[in-house]
């Protein structure tokens, strides 16, 4: 059993659902993956508390009302299958889809570093509990620590206090200057404003960084540090993210070239591999503006609409710039490296201590001589993490790219017969 | 340039049998330079299976010997090495191969080593994950396995053992050249570096053969034995072409290895979906419980075979000081304890712990050129 697209798209985030829609309106016949059950990708993750922008439900709309368009939720790639053509699998199936062109808006996750503390019951990630949240978890009335950097924090904050919960602190670990440097230069893009900035609250604590996550079984605490000072708070839940990292694993494996970690693109939005585009947070983060112009241009470029592209151009450089200001002024201080001890578990999955992992010299031999990085998640938060403590660079990833059932497996010994 | 000596012995390779021989050689007294260029090695790419293979007596001594070392060093290996005694379980799916398992049976309890016969009918309830209608097994309880990485990392943990990161790019006698131009010498060099020692002894008969493994996700599993087909001694010697058989290992993690495969003629790292689907395929027509299950992880490695299927243990016959400790194919994990013991008799001419005619290496490269 398999499927052809004209134009295969991986993820439907802002980007690819933005892609699906140029394409289709451009006649190709598109078809679109998500590995959550709903489309929105990230930023615009629906759930049971979900509050989806009015712009984001009509494009998702639009998208499901599409005839060209055919969606496949909760549906994850796991190998290549010959030369344009992966192999999928969804709870009840795998399978094989063929492409024209293929469209990678694999976006961004958080970047997770560990602290003393961290693997407590009641810290997340600060995009986790945004997610969490919105999918119905409860937190009114609970004490919330939110700490990390960039606006992730304060949108994370801003749900949160929506729900009811009270948001003791947010600890963002960029100095003052750079983040009024950034606020400063906010008018430029109105819509950003409303969205990030209206958020500031008294809480909001510029050059602070977390120490710890305290408490035995379950977070009773946290512990911050600002300059010299430390404070000790208490509270019910800790959120914790570190900015945003490209998903490039996909594009690796298809052998598209990286650039600053992320997956390199021309202004066609088309990578080094013929057939094979990228647009949003994959190709560097951005926020979700940039995402929707860059997956429109992906979209019609590969539907064969170079000129629709092309005049979408000045848009995605005025969103660039925004992208740009923010990755300058929320770049992480390198003492955030030092965060760990050396019994602060770095990989969770294998109960593999920071100071287990920090004594080799490369990923491999750590992961063979700890297994640090290959319990169920395959590295996915640890993988991320020494990259950035150690700059290891991240490895391609071998099939099955997910766990993945051995009977989808199987199927790849017919689908791959004709490169053989 | 006058060479550097910088040791006793210098062993080539950090994998299994360099290991397992720099630690003979350190319980022997020498101090010993081991080196290692961290490449991928065929230890990390391995499963780990310690069995007794009677195909031959070259095969039954030197894995038979093996094993009874292994079960010595089982208790002091710390839990990271996850050693277990579990057994193999050889599968006949007909009533030729369960002939077969009956006469190596036969042969196996005559050389004194503990087997026996299961039942087609008493295997599911062994191993559930079985098919139905497999006519009988051959169960060798001694069998075991281990976590070869950290076995040889724990090896090489001794006060006589010094390890150093290099790449070593010429070799003359006991002498060694590494990439950065430096020669340094030892009173004997050990080549235990597997598939790379033919790019420093080109004339070795030694030859690639890819092979892939798949690792599970945690289950409550019931897999106790190492389970293996019978018809993979027949198809284990094939020398073209790319076969498949079915290898289903438990991990003490609860997770499962499923093997196996082999290749000639690539040098291709990467895992070939085709093949790893009919490598599973292939595991999952004997357990059909494996369908449902996760695939965590793939990945490719490649065992270094020479055309007889039997290692190189003993000097080399033209190069006097340079020894040799390869060309174990897939049975390295296995065979390190009787290379390693093999290696130092010869070294010191005392006696052999097993016959080491079979694997001496003038079989290949001819008599020694020197008195």
């Amino acid at each position: 059993m398999s499927e052809h697209a004209d134009v295969l798209i991986i993820g439907a985030g802002p980007a690819g659902l933005s892609a699906a829609l140029a394409a289709a309106n451009d006649g190709a016949q598109v078809v679109l993956l998500d590995d959550n059950p709903l489309p929105g990708g990230q930023i615009w993750r629906d759930g049971a508390q979900a509050n989806i922008p009015s712009q984001a439900r009509h494009l998702r709309d639009s998208v499901e009302a599409h005839t060209h368009i055919q969606r496949h939720a909760a549906t994850r790639v796991v190998a290549k299958a010959g030369s344009q053509a992966l192999l999928v699998e969804n709870p009840e199936r795998g399978w094989v889809i063929t492409y024209r062109s293929l469209i990678l808006c694999t976006g961004a996750r958080e970047l997770l570093l560990p602290f003393p503390g961290w693997t407590l019951p009641g810290v997340t990630g600060a995009g986790g509990l945004q997610a969490l949240i919105k999918g119905g978890m409860p937190v009114v009335d609970e004490r919330i620590v939110i700490a990390g950097s960039g606006p992730l924090l304060l949108a994370s904050a801003d749900t949160a206090k929506h729900h009811g919960a009270q948001v003791v602190r947010i600890a963002e670990q960029a100095p003052l200057g750079a983040v009024a440097t950034f606020a400063m230069q906010l008018p430029r893009w109105p819509h950003k404003l409303l969205q990030s900035f209206s958020l500031f609250d008294a809480g909001y604590r510029t050059g602070t960084r977390i120490v710890a996550a305290l408490g035995q079984d379950h977070l009773e605490g946290v512990r911050l540090q600002r300059g010299n000072k430390v404070e000790e708070l208490a509270c019910e839940r800790l959120a914790c993210g570190f900015g945003l990292i490209p998903n490039v694993q996909l594009g690796q494996a298809l052998g598209c070239a990286l650039g600053n970690n992320a997956i390199q693109v021309d202004a066609w939005q088309a990578t080094d591999v013929a057939g094979v585009y990228a647009a949003g947070e994959c190709t560097g983060f951005g926020g979700s503006e940039l995402a929707l112009v860059e997956g429109r241009i992906a979209g019609h470029v590969a539907a064969g609409n170079r000129e629709a592209a092309q005049r979408l151009w000045g848009e995605r450089q005025r969103w660039q710039r925004f992208a740009g200001s923010l990755n300058q002024h929320f770049a992480l201080d390198p003492t955030l490296k030092h965060l760990a001890a050396p019994d602060t578990l770095l990989c969770r999955c294998e109960d593999v201590p920071y100071a287990a992992v920090a004594a080799h010299a490369n990923w491999r031999e750590a992961k063979l001589s700890t297994r640090c990085g290959m319990g169920a998640c395959q590295g996915k938060v640890c993988g991320a993490a020494a990259h950035y403590l150690f700059d290891w660079p991240p490895v391609a990833p071998r099939p099955p790219f997910t766990p993945t059932r051995i009977e989808t497996l199987i199927q790849l010994e017919s689908a791959a017969q004709s490169e053989h | 340039m006058k060479p550097t000596r910088v040791a006793d012995v210098i062993v080539i390779g950090a994998g299994i049998i360099g290991a397992a021989c720099a630690r003979e050689l350190a319980r022997c007294g020498q101090q010993v330079l081991v080196i290692d260029a961290g490449l991928h090695s065929a230890t990390a790419a391995g499963m780990g299976h310690l069995l007794v293979l009677d195909d031959n007596q070259a095969e039954l001594d030197i894995s038979r010997y093996s094993l009874r070392r292994w079960r010595e060093l089982g208790p002091q290996l710390p839990d990271d090495c996850a050693y277990r005694s579990n057994g193999t379980l050889w599968l006949a799916a007909n009533e030729q191969e369960l002939a077969a398992a009956e006469a190596k049976s036969i042969n196996l309890r005559g050389e004194g080593i503990r087997c026996e016969m299961i039942p087609g009918h008493s295997l599911q309830e062994m191993e559930p994950i079985l098919r139905d209608g497999l006519h009988g097994a051959l169960r060798l309880p001694d069998d075991g396995i281990l976590y070869a990485p950290n076995t040889a990392r724990w090896m090489l943990d001794n006060p006589r053992i010094r390890q150093r990161r290099a790449r070593v790019t010429e070799l003359d006698g006991n002498r060694v050249r590494l990439d950065s131009g430096e020669w340094l010498s030892s009173e004997a060099v050990v080549l235990a570096n597997g598939i790379q020692a033919v790019d420093l002894c080109p004339e070795l008969p030694i030859a690639p053969k890819k092979g892939h493994l798949l690792i599970t996700d945690r289950y409550p599993h019931p897999v106790t034995h190492t389970i293996t087909e019978l018809s993979y001694l027949t198809s284990v010697h094939n020398s073209s072409g790319a076969s498949v058989a079915c290898n289903i290992q438990p991990r003490p993690t609860g997770q499962l290895f499923i093997g196996t495969s082999r290749q000639f003629d690539t040098l291709d790292p990467e895992v070939e979906g085709w093949l790893l689907a009919r490598m599973l395929k292939h595991a999952a027509s004997y357990a059909p419980g494996l369908a449902k299950l996760n695939g965590i992880r793939a990945w490719a490695g490649f065992r270094a075979a020479t055309p007889d299927g039997m290692p190189l243990i003993g000097e080399h016959p033209a190069q006097p000081g340079l020894w040799l400790a390869v060309g174990h194919e897939g049975l390295g994990v296995t065979t390190a304890p009787a290379t390693a013991d093999l290696l130092a008799a010869l070294l010191f001419n005392e006696a052999e712990p097993i016959p080491a005619a079979a694997y001496a290496p003038g079989r290949y490269l001819g008599e020694p050129t020197h008195a």
